[in-house]
This record gives C-alpha cells, structure tokens and sequence, in this order.
C-alpha cells in the first residue's frame, strides 16, 4: 500500500520560509500550501511513517477536543489554551481562528471596563499570531485575525510596522506582508511620500523587488492623481525613468523593472483628456447617399464616399483616443437638415454590459417618405457641447470640436442584389485613387503640449538604442519607436515603421517562446505602416466589378495575425482579408459600413470569435470559409462572446426553443448568427461545416440566400 | 502518462449513481480548491472504509443551518466550501438536493457595501471570495441576489497598473489573484474592463525557460500556474502568447512516473492538487484524451454548457 503523503504534512519544520524566490498560492483553500510546495520527492523509511503516524494521532485527538469546546462555547482559560496548541501546530484550522474570536467577544463583553485586562487579551491575541505567523508566514487566517485584533483598537499600530520590517527582511515578496503594510500605514496616517521612500529603499537594495515596484506604482499614481506638491508628470515621470534604468541596465533579463518601465511610457503617451481620433463623415467631406442595395451607378461620384443601406439609415462614427462614456444627444449636437433625426441615440460599439468605449455611433435617417431629394444636406456634429464625455480614468472631453460635412441624398431604384454572388476571386481591379479622396486619413489636430513627452521618448530611444542586443532592449525600443509615431506631428509618421518591424522580427528569432506575441505586434506595425499616408494605403484599395465598382480593401496574403489601425478605415465597405492568420475578428467591430468582409483562409477557431461582427448593421456577405472552425476543445473567446455563459441576458425564439440540443451544440454559432442580417455565408472548408450544420444555419438565418455558394431559396 | 496519474488520484470511469471513494476523491481535486472534502478522503484522521460508497447525501455532513458548508464535519461555514459544495454537485448532476434558495441567501449576505465579499461572518475581504461568490450564484442561477454592477466594481478596483489584479485594491499582482479576478468578469460578461494586451503580456512572461509558469515576476515556476495562468490567459484570448508545447512538457516533466502524480516542480513529492492541476493545464493545453475544462468555472465544459445553455 502506498504510504498516504498528506500525513507528512505536519511533520514540517517549524521555521519561517526564507526561500523567496518560491511563490505558492492556493488561493482557494484555507490549508497550508507548505504541506504542498518544495517537498523533495522520495520514499519514507518505515520510521519516519511510524513517527508521522503518532503526529498524526496526537493531532487527532487535539482537534476532537477543540472541536468539543467549541460547539460548547466553553472560553475557560484551559480550553482557549488548547486552541493556541492546535493553531500552533496548524494555523490553517480557521474555525479555531473563529472560536478564538468568539472567546475575546466573550471578555469583552463581561470586562470592557477592565482596561489593562482587555489589552493583555488583545495583546495574547497578537502574540498567538505571531507565532502562527512564524510556522507560516502565509496564513490567510493568522493575518486576518491580527487585523480583527486591531480593530478592536487597544494596541499600538507603531509596533505593526516595525513587526513587519523584520518579517519583511526576512521574505521581502511576501504579499500577504506587503497587503498588512499597507493596512497598517492606512492606519497610523503614514504619509504617502514615507512610503514611497520606503520603496526607494527596498528597491536601492535589491532592484530585484517586484513587489516594491509594484507599491512604489500605486503610490506614485495616487500622489500624481492628486496632483500632490512636487508630482506633475512632467517632473516626476524622467526622475522615474532613471530610477527603473538602474534595474533594467544592471540585469536586463530581470523582470522586475519591465513593468514599471511599460507604465511609465503610458504615462507619457497618453494625455489624461480624451481626444477624438477620427469620425466617419470626416471633416469636410462630401458623402453620397442612395437607397437600396444597389449601389449608385453614377460614376462621376467617389466611390469611397458613397454608401448605400437597405436601412434607409447612415451610421455616424465617433472613434476617441481612448474608451469613454457619456455620448448622448446632450454631449454631442448634431445639426442638419435631414429630417426624423431629432433625438438621435448613441451607442457604444461594445460588449453589453459596458456603456464605455472608443467607438460611438449614432444612425442618421436619410430615407424619409417624401420623395424630395435627390438633396444637399449639411451636418454639423459638435462634441463636448456640454460636459459629459468622461474617460474610463475619470478625465472630462474638455475641448469641444466641431466638423462638418455634406451629404448628397439620391433617389435610387430599389433592386433586388440577392442574386448577385460576391466572388473575392476576380473582379478586382487597381483602383486610381485621387489625394483629394483619401484626404480624410489626414489626422485630427491633437493636444499641444507635447514637449516633455517628446523629449523623454528621444532620450529613451536613445538609452535603449545601446541595449538593442537583449529582448528587453528591442521590444522596448520597438515601443518606443511606436510611441515615437504615435505622438509625433504629421509627416515625420511613417519613418522607424522598417525599423519596428525588423525588430519585431529579431525577437520572434530571440525569443521563440513567446514568437506569437512579437507577431502580433508586428502585424499591428504592419497595419499602422500600411495606413500611414494616403500614398501607401491606396495600394490597398481596390475595384470591385460586380458589384458597380465598389471600393474594396484588399489586407489580403500579408500574414497578419490581428487587426489594428481601424480608425483610419472607418470607410471600408468591402474587405478583403484572406490569406491571413486572424483567428480573431476583434477590432473590427469599429468598421461600421462593412458591408461585405473576406476572412477565408485564416485561423479563426470557433463562432465566438467572430463576436465582434455583431456590431456590423451592414454586413450582408462573409466568408469564413477554410479556418479551424470546429477543430479545437478550447474555446479562446468563449467569454468575450456575448452569450448565457457570461449572462448576457437573451430572449429564447423559435429555433431555440424547437432545436434545443443543436443550440447547445453550436451554441456560438447560434448567439452570433442570429445577430447577423447575412446574406451570403461561407463556411465550407472547416471542421464544423457538415450536413447537420449547414441545415442548422438557414435556420438561425432566415435571410440567408447564398450557403457556402449554393442558392437556398429561389 | 495517463495511466500512471489514474493511478495515484483514480481517474477511473464515474458512475453518477454509485461513485467509489477513489473516484469521487478526484473530483473534489478537479475544482483545485476542495481541500478539506477531499481530505475525508485522504486525511489520516478519518479512517473510512475504502471501499464505502458516496452519496451525495454525505456533503449535508457540512451543510449548516446558517446555509453554508463547513471544510469537514464541526467547522464553522465559509464561502469555500460552500463553492465547492455546490461544485460537486453539479458535477454529479445533483443541484437538486441543495436548498438553493438558503444557499445562495447565505453567499449573497456576504456581499458588503462597497460590492466586495467576506469569507465569512467574520469579515475577511478578498476578491477571492468575490470569484467564490459569483460562480457560485451563477451555478445556482441565482446572480440576481446580488448587486453585480457593485461586485464588478470592486474587483476593477483591485486592477493594477501593469494590468493584473490584487486581493485588494492597490494589492500586488498575482496569477492566482488575477484568474479570480478574470474569471468573475467572464462569469459576469464583464471582461471589457480587462486590459487583454496589457495583462496578456505580464501573464505571458510567466513562462520561464524551463517552459514552466511562475505566479509572480521573479519566482521559481509551478505547475499550479498551468491552471491559474493558463485559463486567464485563455479567457482574455490570448494564450497563443506562450508556448504551449514547452508547458505541456514541463508538466510532464513533473510526473512521479514511479508511482503516478504530478508535483509543482520536477522531482518534488507529488500531491493530489498538482495533481489537478497539472491534469487540468494539460486539458487548457489539449493533450490529447483529457476532457475539455472550462477556464472560468473550473468544471468540464460539457457541465457547464448542461447548466448555463439550457434555460
């Protein structure tokens, strides 16, 4: 018979762990995760089970006593006494952390007058932790129950921190200590700038102290947030630049400055206010609009700049900096002459439950029962009207901004297009684009004041650029350079895109394990590369013949792996994006006028990651045909998916309710389906498509014409 | 390999009706965090007969009259195990025998104020207990007892600024804490307040080259954090950021092949929760013939998809 490990578990020594370098957590459960952790593995001499064994017994019987006087409620000075004992030897048995609570209640209650005797109760209290603490130093109980002890007041929160100076000398990653201090110094008042000297102090020790980078972090944001004296980003964030170099330069394989660094760069990236980015109309453009879903056979209008709905209905794009809240009619004003737009409702382009986001759209009718156009119409959209727009960081959209633009309303035929297949194999041709239709990808002014955070960039460049050996040195300076781009003026975009990119390039050589990260971010390079300037994107854009030369973006065979850049193509219509290893379409759900998108031929691995697509009023035509549907157990989007799993709410309809264990089966792609208002699906070429499946999808789509190129109904 | 870890925590064919001991000792490990069941199967201070049969009856040996379960009989009630309760049952198909509505008043009482969750009456605050609470109403169907705006709340107030999550709010960031913290919101459909590049990165330099997942910048890998790392990682879609095959091999590399087991390093004394958790990152990692794990319940996908897809 196998000798039963866990009796061995009390048998460990009774001394405080100076292994720091060993992290084990069992978050979920109140034992001792000592018993489990760093035991060499080896086979148990018939004496030392026998010796287990007897601790064991000895244990045993410690318990059924304990257990006797606490379902007894029995505080006498021998059964508290005996509670001690068993906490001594297992300060995980919670209910006797519990009972021993019970029991000072008990003392209070009877001698609360009784000063002196209620502080050595409380003072008994703190030493019983203190040992506990010293046979382990990671009970979730015994730091708990010092923390009830002070809050019943009595004690001296001074001895606290210099309790803690010694344990944390002794293991100065310890989180449940870290946690303690800063309950302690929330406690005594201690200034915020004390402990962040503090930090200072640890990690001019030992750079190496995560855990104090981490603290020194909440507490520099904290003091920054507040605007306390001596704590402008300005100032503070180059100080804090040379601090974190000392670490990163002195081991660059160390982790623990990575971090710091990567949240210092936000800060100087990111201005606090929000901005706008980009909107669709943009500013000054001059938009043709038709009925239908023909599209207008006029061809002396642009076709980037015509849109077509059988909505009757054009979405406006706002697209900010950064996820806000508080779009409404109250916060942005829109002005036009297009009527039954009144009260126009603003929704966040996200998940349900979130009312904060980059993207907000609002749909403006343009199909009114009069027949009166075709029109000229101008709009004006003013946002930050009133206040309101408020970042996810609690920053106020504080200057307004205002665009303009035309929209053309043209009286069109309503022609059925369900018979037009859309085929992404020919039909496409170069498209000769004029700079003054792309105009709209100039930028949006930003925010001036971007001195200071320019200069701290060019210096860094400049640092990591000697550190360009390691992988810490060229993901950084990669970063760097993007930040660079990100912040720069107009025109000088577009410069290191090489550089980032062969960068990106080296470490997934470097770096191997983690080869797919660097790949994503060098399909993001690629995209802001690719949309960079007017000149390098139209090499992208193509015509479609079939459907009345329709403007298509062809981000086909260029072996991205994840989408970025969507803001400077809140225009695109018809996109091509085959070829390709996506096996996610977030991002997408920005691009609001799709119409008709191509992701065959990538790695997307089940409905649910086609989620964001929801979002897309105007997609008619996908093609998701050859990707790994179907193929895998695990589910990577299953909780970014809207559905049951993460209680979205959903109402039940017919398909649910009569093909229950088909709608469990393809539950994905029965949530993101039914959302979508297809025409033309393809699905052929991956695991799930089959003959049960493909009679499922007409199902869940109603209006579907074309399935994996067969005609579903005449 | 498979073989060889049956045999130390029987993962033999259940039988729903009658579950022998060595099997049912498996499930408690499967949720990772049922310590005190499984010990009355393991402890040495029971003496149970081996070849005694369980009933699901049995776990009402923890149920108190407050409404939830205690770790072992005589222990006082606390939201672990009143979780992991309600785990096993609905892994045996048995939510029917629970009161749901004492239960679940008993889990939603723990709600404080500020939206945060004790373990139990006696105040311990930890976005631990906000998972416990949250997954285990979602069990039950019963998050409406709660204010879950509130509890969303608090646990994107434990959010640090390299993207992970803490016990408390300004608390370190730390693998175990971050699946706690990362699960609720995916339980919750609340994972648009995670900062998946940011976080995805921080988890994904977790792996050490051995091939291993430590917890924490700095620290020595686990197997336990082929469960905590990998199923966040997973949930926020992007666990193609590791590499998996190398994982996979460090969990082997951290069998007992002599006699069956998982420890948390390579030769380390094996032990039923690596054990778990090794088996479960594998499934995270789909070794072949280990049944799919769902990364935010910690129950196997097809008993999930049996009580959240049905209405």
């Amino acid at each position: 018979m196998k000798p039963d490990r866990n009796k061995f578990s009390i048998e460990e020594p009774l001394s405080l762990s100076l292994d720091r370098s060993r992290d084990d957590f069992q978050p979920l459960s109140s034992t001792s995760e000592r018993k489990m952790h760093g035991r060499p593995r080896k086979a148990y001499k018939p004496e030392e089970e026998a010796a287990s064994a007897s601790k064991a017994a000895k244990l045993r019987s410690l318990q059924t006593q304990f257990m006797s006087i606490h379902h007894h409620k029995i505080y006498t000075k021998e059964a508290i006494d005996l509670s001690r004992k068993l906490l001594e030897i297992n300060p995980e048995a919670y209910t006797a952390w519990n009972y021993r609570k019970l029991a000072v209640e008990d003392t209070l209650s009877r001698e609360e007058s009784n000063q002196d005797l209620v502080k050595s109760i409380l003072d008994e209290e703190l030493k019983v932790v203190e040992s506990a603490l010293r046979q382990n130093f990671k009970s979730y109980g015994a730091w708990h129950h010092r923390k009830w002890v002070l809050s019943k007041g009595h004690s001296s929160v001074g001895n606290e921190l210099r309790l803690l100076d010694k344990f944390q000398s002794l293991d100065s990653r310890n989180f449940h200590a870290w946690n303690y201090r800063r309950f302690a110094v929330e406690l005594t008042n201690r200034s915020k700038q004390d402990e962040l000297k503090y930090t200072e102090d640890i990690i001019s020790k030992d750079f190496s102290n995560y855990s104090a980078w981490h603290n020194r972090s909440v507490l520099l944001s904290s003091l920054l947030a507040r605007k306390a004296e001596g704590f402008t980003p300005n100032e503070k964030i180059p100080e804090e630049y040379k601090l974190v170099h000392d670490a990163i330069f002195t081991d660059e394989d160390d982790q623990s400055g990575w971090f710091y660094h990567l949240w210092l760069l936000d800060q100087t990236v990111n201005v606090e206010t929000p901005l706008l980015t980009s909107s669709w109309p943009s500013h000054g453009s001059c938009i043709n609009l038709s009925g239908g879903d023909g599209c207008l056979n006029d061809s002396s209008s642009s076709k980037l700049t015509t849109f077509c709905s059988d909505l009757g209905s054009f979405p406006l794009i706002l697209y900010f900096d950064q996820p806000v809240s508080g779009v409404s009619s109250s916060t942005v004003a829109v002005d036009s002459e297009l009527r039954g737009n009144e009260d126009l409702v603003w929704e966040p382009v996200s998940n349900k439950n979130s009312r904060v986001s980059c993207v907000w759209v609002a749909r403006l009718n343009y199909m009114s029962s009069e027949p009166c156009f075709p029109k000229e119409y101008k709009v004006k959209v003013r946002i930050g009207n009133s206040p309101g727009i408020v970042s996810s960081r609690g920053c106020n959209f504080s200057t307004p901004y205002e665009f303009v633009f035309t929209a053309h309303v043209h009286d069109t035929v309503r022609e059925d297009s369900q018979e037009v297949i859309v085929s992404w194999t020919d039909g496409f041709d170069i498209w000769d684009a004029q700079s003054k239709d792309l105009n709209f990808l100039v930028n949006l002014d930003q925010q001036m004041g971007l001195k200071w955070r320019q200069e701290a960039i060019e210096e860094e460049i400049e640092l990591f650029r000697a550190l360009s050996d390691s992988k810490i040195g060229k993901l950084t300076l990669a970063r760097l350079l993007m930040a660079k781009a990100m912040i720069s003026e107009n025109g000088v975009k577009g410069v290191h895109y090489e550089e980032i990119l062969e960068l990106y390039s080296d470490l997934m050589v470097l770096d191997s394990s983690h080869y797919r990260y660097y790949k994503d971010e060098h399909s993001v390079a690629l995209l802001h590369k690719v949309t960079s300037s007017t000149e390098s994107l139209s090499r992208y854009l193509f015509q479609y013949r079939d459907i009345n030369n329709s403007i298509c973006l062809r981000l086909n065979n260029l072996s991205l792996s994840r989408i970025a850049s969507v803001e400077k193509l809140l225009f695109v219509q018809m996109l091509d994006l085959s070829h390709n290893e996506l096996h996610s379409t977030e991002g997408l759900e920005a691009m609001q006028l799709i119409s008709c998108l191509n992701l065959s031929h990538n790695r997307i691995r089940s409905f649910s990651a086609l989620d964001s697509l929801r979002h897309l009023k105007q997609l008619r035509v996908l093609d998701v045909s050859h990707n790994n549907i179907g193929e895998h157990s695990v589910d990577t989007t299953r909780y970014l998916c809207s559905s049951p799993l993460s209680n979205s709410e959903w109402t039940e309809d017919e398909v649910g309710r009569q093909m229950t264990s088909l709608v469990t089966k393809y539950w994905d792609a029965y949530f993101v389906l039914r959302d979508l208002d297809l025409k033309q699906l393809d699905i052929a070429g991956n695991v799930i498509a089959g003959d049960e499946f493909s009679s499922f999808v007409p199902q869940v789509v109603p209006k579907l014409v074309w399935l994996d190129g067969q005609k579903l109904r005449s | 390999m498979k073989k060889k870890i049956a045999s130390s925590i029987g993962l033999s064919a259940i039988d729903e009706e009658a579950v022998d001991e060595r099997s049912l000792s498996t499930k408690p490990s499967k949720t990772g965090r049922l310590r005190s069941f499984s010990s009355i199967f393991f402890n040495p201070l029971q003496s149970r007969d081996s070849s005694s049969v369980f009933k699901a009856d049995e776990l009402f040996l923890f149920f108190l009259p407050a409404g939830g379960f205690a770790g072992n009989t005589g222990h006082d009630p606390h939201v672990l195990y009143t979780l992991s309760a309600v785990q096993i049952l609905a892994l045996f198909d048995k939510l029917d025998i629970l009161d749901v509505g004492k239960v679940s008043s008993y889990v939603a009482g723990l709600q404080n104020e500020d939206g945060s969750f004790s373990g139990d009456m006696w105040g311990e605050v930890d976005t631990r207990f906000s998972y416990i609470a949250i997954c285990c109403l979602s069990i039950l169907k019963c998050l409406d007892k709660i204010n879950v705006v509130k509890a969303v709340d608090y646990i994107v107030s434990c959010k640090n600024l390299d993207g992970g999550f803490g016990c408390t709010p300004g608390a370190e960031s730390h693998a175990g804490q971050i699946f706690c913290c990362v699960g609720a919101l995916a339980i919750t459909g609340s994972l648009h307040h995670v900062d998946k590049d940011l976080l995805g990165w921080w988890l994904c330099e977790r792996q050490v080259k051995s091939g291993g997942l430590n917890g924490r910048p700095e620290k020595l890998p686990d197997v336990c954090y082929s469960w905590w790392v990998l199923s966040s990682l997973i949930m926020i879609d992007r666990v193609h950021w590791i590499d998996k095959a190398k994982l996979v091999k460090f969990i082997l590399d951290c069998q007992d092949l002599e006699n069956g087991g998982i420890s948390d390093r390579p030769d380390d004394a094996v032990d039923i929760f690596h054990t778990y958790f090794g088996v479960a990152g594998l499934s995270l990692l789909e070794y072949p013939g280990v049944k799919a794990i769902d990364p935010a319940y910690a129950l196997p996908v097809d008993v999930i998809n049996r009580i959240l897809l049905t209405k």
